[in-house]
């Protein structure tokens, strides 16, 4: 279980979060809603160890605060990054195999596997990733987040920036992520798509959590959904 | 014919120790985008191995060889903990500010610790003969080095493409943040560049020493110099325009000795440098630089 409290993520001098508190239970898709520059990305930066923060971060019982980003990764932590961010210069395999690095036994047939999943990624499995298209690159980049057989995956938005009958695609890989009983964050602005497959919900708006809880009872706030879209 | 072949040599030999150091340049510089000027330091370190080595009067040849790498390896990771690390994320030009510090630092300590006379070292002449290929008669010296450098390249290939510290390194040119956090440890990836660096400073040094057969405080200034030359003709951060640049450096300077009318002479690195500008104006970048995105930076 992923366990945050009280929260404060700076960039620099500026507080882009402000003393949230969320958690995430065994095997649970728990989503965090809000529109752009609400702190989703900061928290999950916050989590992962790349942005400075304040408060309690605690994994498995494990206090995360103060580890390095390595060894967070480490404790069971993975992320899928909001822009996919694959080693563009590097082949897909490589992206696996480096996404593998701490788990090298059973590696090739891991990546095997992902190759039966998404068989696109094994047609072009020498190809530098750079050259695979967006939604391509969304599969690698979850691909890669799982070589490392994490016990936490942070979805950051991976349905940005890709064409609706892709983001179906990637939403459908993580409902069977879900089903696999696999414990998720999900970051997204999709919020009709995210609410359908998530066990929980928190909404993030200017820092703070505004509202939190069964996804149903948060998908029909209305005023919420107007934030997230901009028609007020 | 003898005379286009031991010149084409020659030319593959400058091109060989401008590569090596080059590599060593931009191995570093693709990952934290330093230019490590203390580079030639190394290369200085290794050829006060050699002296040492020979004040304690050891005799094979080749235990020197590997002692000054070995120095010379473990002196550019010893650099990299204690001058690099505290600036890693820090602006460029604090590192480069610091490389600059740490080179006149390590110079001033040869000089006041060793002697800013130069130093002989005789224990590298057995390097050099002269070798007859089918008639013509080349240096062993520089066949030496050709057939090293092409070997290193090799081998560093290899390990970019076949190691995960290799790919690691290549992943971390674009995206060093991305490759901690797939769980690569950084300081793991930062130590095995500056060592990397180090070797081939260290073999580089072998071959300058064989030649020059005397060390100074500022043995490694001028090749060094010269290998930045090279990377940024090759396109700084590229290893393969760092191996490019340097054999087109070592070409054009050979050229311009040979074809040079002897009046000119003392004009050679003038005239190389012109033509190196040329060369800058028609890629600016330098010829192999890797492609850099114009937009949205994460």
């Amino acid at each position: 279980m992923l366990k945050v409290e009280n929260l404060n993520v700076f960039h620099g001098l500026i507080e882009a979060v402000h003393g949230i508190s969320l958690m995430v239970p065994v095997g649970q898709c728990v989503t965090l809603l809000g529109p752009n520059g609400a702190g989703k990305t900061s928290t999950i930066s916050a989590i992962t160890g790349v942005a400075k923060s304040t408060g309690l971060i605690s994994f498995e019982d494990k206090i995360l605060t103060g580890l390095s980003t390595e060894d967070r990764i480490k404790a069971g932590i993975s992320l899928s990054p909001e822009g996919r961010r694959v080693f563009a210069n590097l082949t897909v395999e490589e992206n696996l195999v480096l996404g593998g690095g701490l788990k090298p036994v059973g590696r090739s047939e891991r990546i095997e596997s992902w190759y039966e999943t998404f068989p696109i990624l094994g047609e072009r499995k020498n190809q530098s990733a750079g050259t695979l298209s967006g939604g391509e690159q969304q599969m690698l980049a979850i691909a890669r987040a799982l070589m490392n057989e994490p016990k936490i995956l942070l979805l950051d938005e991976p349905s940005l920036g890709l064409a609706p009958k892709i983001v179906s695609q990637i939403f459908e890989i993580i409902q069977t992520l879900k089903n696999e009983k696999r414990t998720i964050l999900l970051v997204e602005q999709n919020a009709t798509q995210a609410l359908r497959l998530s066990d929980y919900a928190y909404f993030l708006n200017n820092g703070h959590i505004v509202a939190e809880g069964h996804p149903n009872a948060l998908g029909g706030r209305e005023d919420l959904m107007a934030e997230l879209t901009g028609i007020v | 014919m003898e005379y286009v072949v031991q010149q084409i040599m020659n030319a593959f030999a400058f091109g060989a120790e401008y590569a090596l150091l080059a590599l060593g340049l931009a191995i570093v510089f693709s990952i934290m985008g330093l230019v490590n000027f203390a580079h030639g330091e190394m290369i200085a370190v290794g050829g006060y191995t050699m002296v040492a080595a020979a004040a304690l009067a050891v005799q094979n040849p080749l235990i020197i060889i590997g002692a000054a790498i070995a120095v010379a390896m473990v002196a550019s990771v010893s650099l990299e903990r204690v001058a690099f690390r505290p600036v890693r994320y820090a602006d460029p030009t604090t590192g480069l500010l610091t490389a600059f510090g740490v080179s006149i630092i390590l110079q001033n300590i040869f000089l006041l610790v060793v002697s800013p006379r130069p130093i002989a070292v005789t224990s590298l002449y057995f390097l050099e003969w002269s070798l007859n290929i089918g008639g013509i008669s080349v240096s062993s010296l520089q066949l030496f080095e050709a057939i090293t450098t092409l070997l290193v390249i090799v081998l560093l290939m290899l390990f970019l493409k076949r190691t995960l510290l290799g790919l690691a390194m290549r992943a971390a040119s674009l995206d060093f943040e991305m490759v901690r956090l797939s769980g690569v440890r950084a300081n793991r990836v930062f130590a095995i560049a500056f060592m990397i660096s180090g070797l081939l400073a260290g073999i580089a040094c072998v071959f300058i020493m064989a030649r020059r057969g005397a060390v100074d405080p500022h043995l490694g200034f001028d090749p060094v110099l010269k290998a930045f030359v090279a990377c940024v003709v090759g396109g700084f951060g590229s290893l393969p325009g760092a191996v490019l640049g340097g054999f087109l450096l070592g070409a054009v300077e050979v050229a311009m000795l040979v074809m040079l009318p002897q009046n000119l002479g003392g004009m050679t690195d003038a005239f190389v440098f012109g033509i190196i500008a040329l060369l800058l104006v028609w890629r600016p970048d330098g010829i192999l630089s890797p492609p850099t995105e114009k937009g949205d930076k994460h």
